[in-house]
């Protein structure tokens, strides 16, 4: 093999580069987000805990299809509470801080949704009451 | 020997090309009484012709919502046109954005002249001068606005023939309102929020790039609540809301007993608004 010392030391120097980000944080992942549990004191969700973790936002896209393509806005019932299908009428009743909630997880996986570009949180609402 | 084939050949290229050419020009030619028939590119005006001649519009099936806006109920109470338009306002988080550049509508004020351009604006009656007609999205039923839309987000919701928008699929390219005849739908040049007195909560507000319109108050009548603006003017007959392909709807009633005008009918979209003036 010819020039060996110089393709192995560039080879060490492009995997060190590279995997930066992981030694840099000495091989932690920091704190994981504890999202809050609902402040109103709800129990059960509209599926598991670990089924919405995996898929909330599928689960939120056929409700928004079910809702405006398809007309069929029946409601859902979890323990006996009607929810309407949709983030305002049926996620944010329960989870209603939209900081300590929604976005503990999303900070954390650097991940942006623009739900909330068009959809009111509580906290909005409470800010256009005060003014 | 040479020479000869080579003749040959050059008589066989030039016949082949010669077909080649013509080719289309016959086939064209023989099947021009056929175009003229079975393609219907010259049927369609002459049936469309014959159906405005007898008043009797091909309708589409189902359910189709409909409204008439009486006017001679607003000429006495204009005040309840303000009041309609509130209702909405509040329904839907509409912003209120003083520039009329920009500002956006779902049902609105506006003259005669401009509610209904095609009508001679010459020596019209005091109270057709002097009062303002509320305008909103025609719910056509045959749409410009849903064929422009090159995402589907605005379409025809089959169950009640409302034209309506599905504002996360709207990429904001305004082809939409190039196509409505009515001026109905609006952009947003800005993130609407700041302009927004009061939210609704049930009901999102819209961000910047996308354009919005009336939607027939589609969540409330899934509720069995009537639109925002019907309901303000309850018991006045002012608008009347219904079934425009049930003969027996109270807003058929009406139909059946006034004379009603339609915003723009030659522009072909079959407004689903009718207007008693």
């Amino acid at each position: 093999m010819y020039n060996k010392g110089l393709i192995v030391s560039g080879l060490v120097i492009f995997v060190l580069l590279v995997t930066f980000p992981i030694w840099f944080n000495g091989l932690d992942a920091g704190p994981l987000p504890k999202p809050e549990l609902p402040p109103n004191g709800t129990k059960e969700c509209v599926a598991p805990a670990a089924e919405m973790r995996d898929r909330h936002m599928q689960l939120l896209n056929e409700w928004r299809d079910d809702v405006i393509r398809n007309s069929s806005r029946e409601k859902i019932v979890v323990a006996g509470v009607e929810y309407g299908k949709g983030l305002q009428l049926a996620c944010m009743q329960c989870h209603s801080n939209k900081e300590k909630f929604c976005d503990s997880c999303h900070d954390y996986a650097a991940v942006q949704p623009t739900c909330w570009e068009c959809h009111i949180t509580p906290d909005e609402a409470a800010k256009k009451e005060a003014q | 020997m040479m020479d000869n084939k080579r003749r040959k050949f050059l008589k066989m290229a030039g016949a082949t090309v010669l077909a080649g050419i013509s080719a289309p020009a016959i086939v064209k030619l023989s099947s021009n009484p056929a175009v003229a028939a079975g393609d219907g590119g010259h049927e369609a005006p002459a049936a469309a012709h014959a159906a405005t001649d007898t008043h009797d519009e091909e309708q589409s099936s189902g359910v189709r919502l409909g409204m008439v806006i009486d006017m001679r109920k607003f000429y006495q109470n204009q005040g309840m046109l303000d009041e309609a338009i509130a209702a909405c306002i509040k329904a839907h988080n509409v912003p209120q954005i003083p520039d009329p550049k920009s500002e956006i509508k779902w049902i609105w004020k506006a003259g005669f002249g401009n509610v209904f351009p095609e009508h001679s604006q010459k020596l019209r009656s005091e109270k057709v001068k002097d009062n303002q007609f509320p305008a909103l999205c025609n719910h056509c039923d045959n749409p410009s606005c849903v064929k422009a839309c090159p995402t589907k987000a605005t379409f025809v919701v089959e169950k009640n023939g409302i034209v309506a928008m599905d504002f996360h699929r709207c990429i904001g390219c305004r082809f939409c309102m190039a196509a409505c005849p009515y001026g109905a739908r609006s952009f947003n040049w800005q993130d609407p929020r700041p302009f927004i007195k009061e939210y609704n909560v049930n009901f999102p507000t819209r961000g910047r790039g996308v354009v919005e319109k009336c939607n027939f108050c589609g969540e409330r009548l899934a509720l069995g609540l009537e639109p925002a603006c019907v309901e303000v003017c309850k018991g006045t007959g002012a608008m009347v809301f219904g079934d425009l392909n049930d003969p027996h709807s109270e807003i058929r009633k009406v139909l059946d007993q006034e004379f009603t005008i339609q915003r723009k009918p030659a522009a072909g979209t079959k407004p689903s608004v009718f207007y008693i003036v």
